[in-house]
């Protein structure tokens, strides 16, 4: 089984248009949306839901008022700021609450429970590419590395169960708690990118980060043709930094009027971008069956 | 000496699991291939953490060797540091894995 | 007046919204501080170039354990929810990139053996350049957590007419903790069925926040209907309507504000400004 893992560093390069299109051009992948605060993807694959779950991202602390006898020691104990309201209503801030359980352990009333904080849902569904696993963060939801693990993992176990050979992951973008989450054990990540100065800075930002995991990166730069230079810049810089270019994709209203008909761009037309995108796949494709990238 | 496998499922005939922290149980035999039982890994669904605290399961039930595909730094630091050995790279079945790591190691073992 | 600039997606335009404004007051003769709360990848300097004349690492307390002392109990393993500290054959190993900081381990030790180190997780800087302040958080690589070094950038917000914070993409716990305390919120969106989709989560979460918000539609263009029917159903009021232009993106992708260079743009940031000013 291979797992290829495609971010972005900053977000809005154009991601999610690039994995539905490799959904369609892989054979029989799992698809997984790992941009758990944002997924998209269910967009352009549109998924037949067969399951849904509850995501237990932690716990979180709440205080029995009936026990309290307001003494005050949790507010004094909690790091967060999460124990609020004056003595005698004292109540936690579940935003703030980090889980921690200090001030359960002291409570001398023993008037705090930790209870099961519910942080969104997960999915399994079909698609006419393959299963698609994905999630909803609730608002504020904490701990999507936690829930980007277990899609993974479920990704993981389906692709066994039925002898799927390629999960495909829609990561997280940046290079916070999701994305590594999304990157760790993956046989080869593809950073989309853009030719902006943004997209350059947070290019060395991301491959530092998959270099730093040890993982074979590709690199592509996405509506290229906005600025030549930069792109020529973004493809020196993934060099020197141990990553391999996987092609360019031109700026193309097609990619936008796909998502507008809820398609992979790759099945509206197989010219522009579409054609770009295919051939970038091909260089994944073949780096992630033999587990390093060419030069 | 008692040897714990990652694995998918409770027996000997059960695929490796890869993954250290996250694999699904491990299966625990003595080193002359007498399979104890297996224990299931609360901490496959864990977030970060879970190796280690896999690492801590297999130290407290009184592992010397650890078979298993991968196994990520703070599982390595957290076996080291409880005396466990660890052999990465298993492949195939628990029974398969047991027996090439008793072959490796030879009869004296 | 503090607004935070945010958007579900990640993409749309707002760190573009959020420079432009911050460039327009400040040519209006405001004071204003930018704290680019973006610490992933915090890129308000590229289009601001301010003069960062300090840095300041950001510190979190993580447990020391003296052997010496440590009998081995292990309690500061049980008390740990995040396997940040665990103890192994009479031994404790510290992992100091899982610790939350929550103290628990040092109070809960019978022996007084842990005590707590200073360990860096990113960097906040700052500078000055005329009547704007900046400040940002730069999150090192390869460490997880983004809310503390997002409450070291918001520590250090200078007194200003406008303060424009550029929240992190998303709605999940980093957002909310730039969007904290922020008078009004700006959502950036684009008209296109995904940032549409994320814009609806962003309006939940700003919802959930109490936090009065209006919409910026970036690239406007076709399709933008059912970005009206979507803000209209939130009771949200669209506030300003940037359209798709090639010179902007090239621009933009140059790091030139397009304040700057278009002077219609420069009009619709001054109206946005006088919205925003009006309202307060």
């Amino acid at each position: 089984m291979r797992q290829i893992v495609v971010v972005s560093g900053k977000g809005g390069t154009g991601k999610t248009s690039v994995v539905a299109s490799f959904a369609a051009l892989a054979e029989r992948p799992v698809l997984v949306d790992c941009d758990v605060d944002a997924a998209d993807l269910h967009l352009v694959v549109q998924p037949t839901l067969v399951s849904r779950q509850d995501f237990i991202g932690g716990v979180r602390a709440a205080i029995d008022p009936e026990r309290c006898n307001d003494c005050g020691e949790c507010a004094e104990l909690c790091r967060f700021g999460a124990i609020v309201g004056p003595a005698g209503e004292r109540r936690i801030d579940p935003m703030a609450c980090e889980g921690c359980g200090v001030c359960a352990w002291f409570c001398p009333a023993a008037a705090i429970d930790l209870v099961d904080r519910v942080d969104g849902e997960w999915y399994l569904s079909e698609t006419r590419f393959g299963p698609l696993v994905h999630a909803r963060l609730r608002p504020a939801g904490e701990s999507s590395g936690k829930l980007v693990s277990l899609l993974r993992d479920r990704a993981r176990s389906i692709a066994a169960a039925r002898a799927l050979d390629t999960v495909l992951v829609d990561g997280s973008p940046g290079i916070g708690c999701p994305v590594i989450a999304s990157v760790t054990g993956a046989d080869v990540v593809l950073v989309v990118t853009e030719p902006t100065l943004s997209g350059l800075h947070d290019l060395e930002r991301v491959v530092c980060l998959t270099r730093h995991f040890g993982i074979p990166t590709l690199v592509a730069v996405n509506r290229w043709d906005v600025n030549e230079e930069n792109t020529r810049r973004i493809e020196d810089t993934a060099t020197r930094l141990g990553a391999a270019p996987a092609g360019r994709i031109r700026l193309d209203p097609a990619v936008t009027e796909a998502q507008i008909e809820g398609l992979p761009v790759v099945e509206l037309t197989g010219n522009g971008a579409a054609g770009d995108i295919e051939r970038v796949w091909r260089r994944v494709d073949w780096s992630s069956s033999v587990g390093r990238v060419l030069r | 000496m008692k040897i714990a496998v990652s694995s998918t499922g409770p027996s000997v005939d059960a695929a490796c699991d890869e993954r250290f922290g996250r694999c699904a149980c491990f299966v625990i035999a003595e080193s002359d291939g007498t399979v104890l039982g297996s224990v299931d890994n609360p901490n496959a669904t864990q977030g970060h953490g879970a190796g280690i605290q896999a690492a801590r399961l297999v130290a407290d039930l009184g592992v010397s060797v650890v078979l298993t595909g991968r196994c990520g730094p703070n599982a390595s630091d957290t076996l080291a540091a409880a005396g466990v050995s660890v052999v990465v790279g298993c492949t195939g079945t628990v029974g398969e894995a047991l027996a090439s790591y008793s072959a490796e190691r030879g009869p004296s073992g | 007046m503090r607004i935070g600039i945010a958007s579900g997606k990640g993409g749309t335009g707002k760190t573009t919204v959020a420079t432009n404004l911050a460039r327009t007051a400040v040519r209006r003769g405001r004071r204003v501080a930018y704290l680019d709360c973006d610490v992933e990848e915090p890129n308000g300097q590229i289009y601001l170039r301010p003069e960062i004349a300090w840095r300041r690492p950001v510190t979190l307390p993580v447990p020391v354990v003296d052997p010496g002392r440590c009998d081995g109990c292990g309690a500061c393993g049980e008390i740990c929810r995040f396997s940040a500290i665990v103890c192994v054959a009479g031994k404790v190993l510290v992992f100091p990139r899982l610790c939350h900081s929550c103290g628990g381990c040092s109070r809960v030790c019978p022996v007084d053996a842990i005590g707590e180190d200073l360990r860096e997780v990113g960097v906040v800087s700052g500078g000055q350049e005329g009547k704007l302040a900046y400040r940002q958080g730069l999150l090192n690589v390869g460490e997880a957590m983004s809310p503390p070094l997002i409450r070291a950038v918001r520590a250090v917000e200078p007194v200003a007419d406008l303060v424009v914070v550029d929240a992190p993409p998303g709605t999940s716990c980093a957002a909310v903790e730039a969007l904290r305390g922020c008078d009004r919120v700006l959502l950036v969106t684009e008209p296109t069925p995904f940032a549409r989709h994320d814009l609806e989560l962003a309006l939940d979460t700003v919802a959930q926040l109490g936090i009065p918000a209006e919409v910026v539609v970036n690239r406007a263009g076709r399709d933008g209907a059912r970005t009206l029917a979507l803000c209209e159903r939130y009771g949200v009021e669209i506030v300003a309507e940037l359209p798709d232009r090639r010179s902007i993106a090239e621009a933009s992708s140059r790091g030139e504000l397009a304040v700057e260079i278009d002077p219609e743009f420069e009009e619709w940031f001054q109206r946005l400004l006088a919205h925003l000013e009006d309202r307060r």
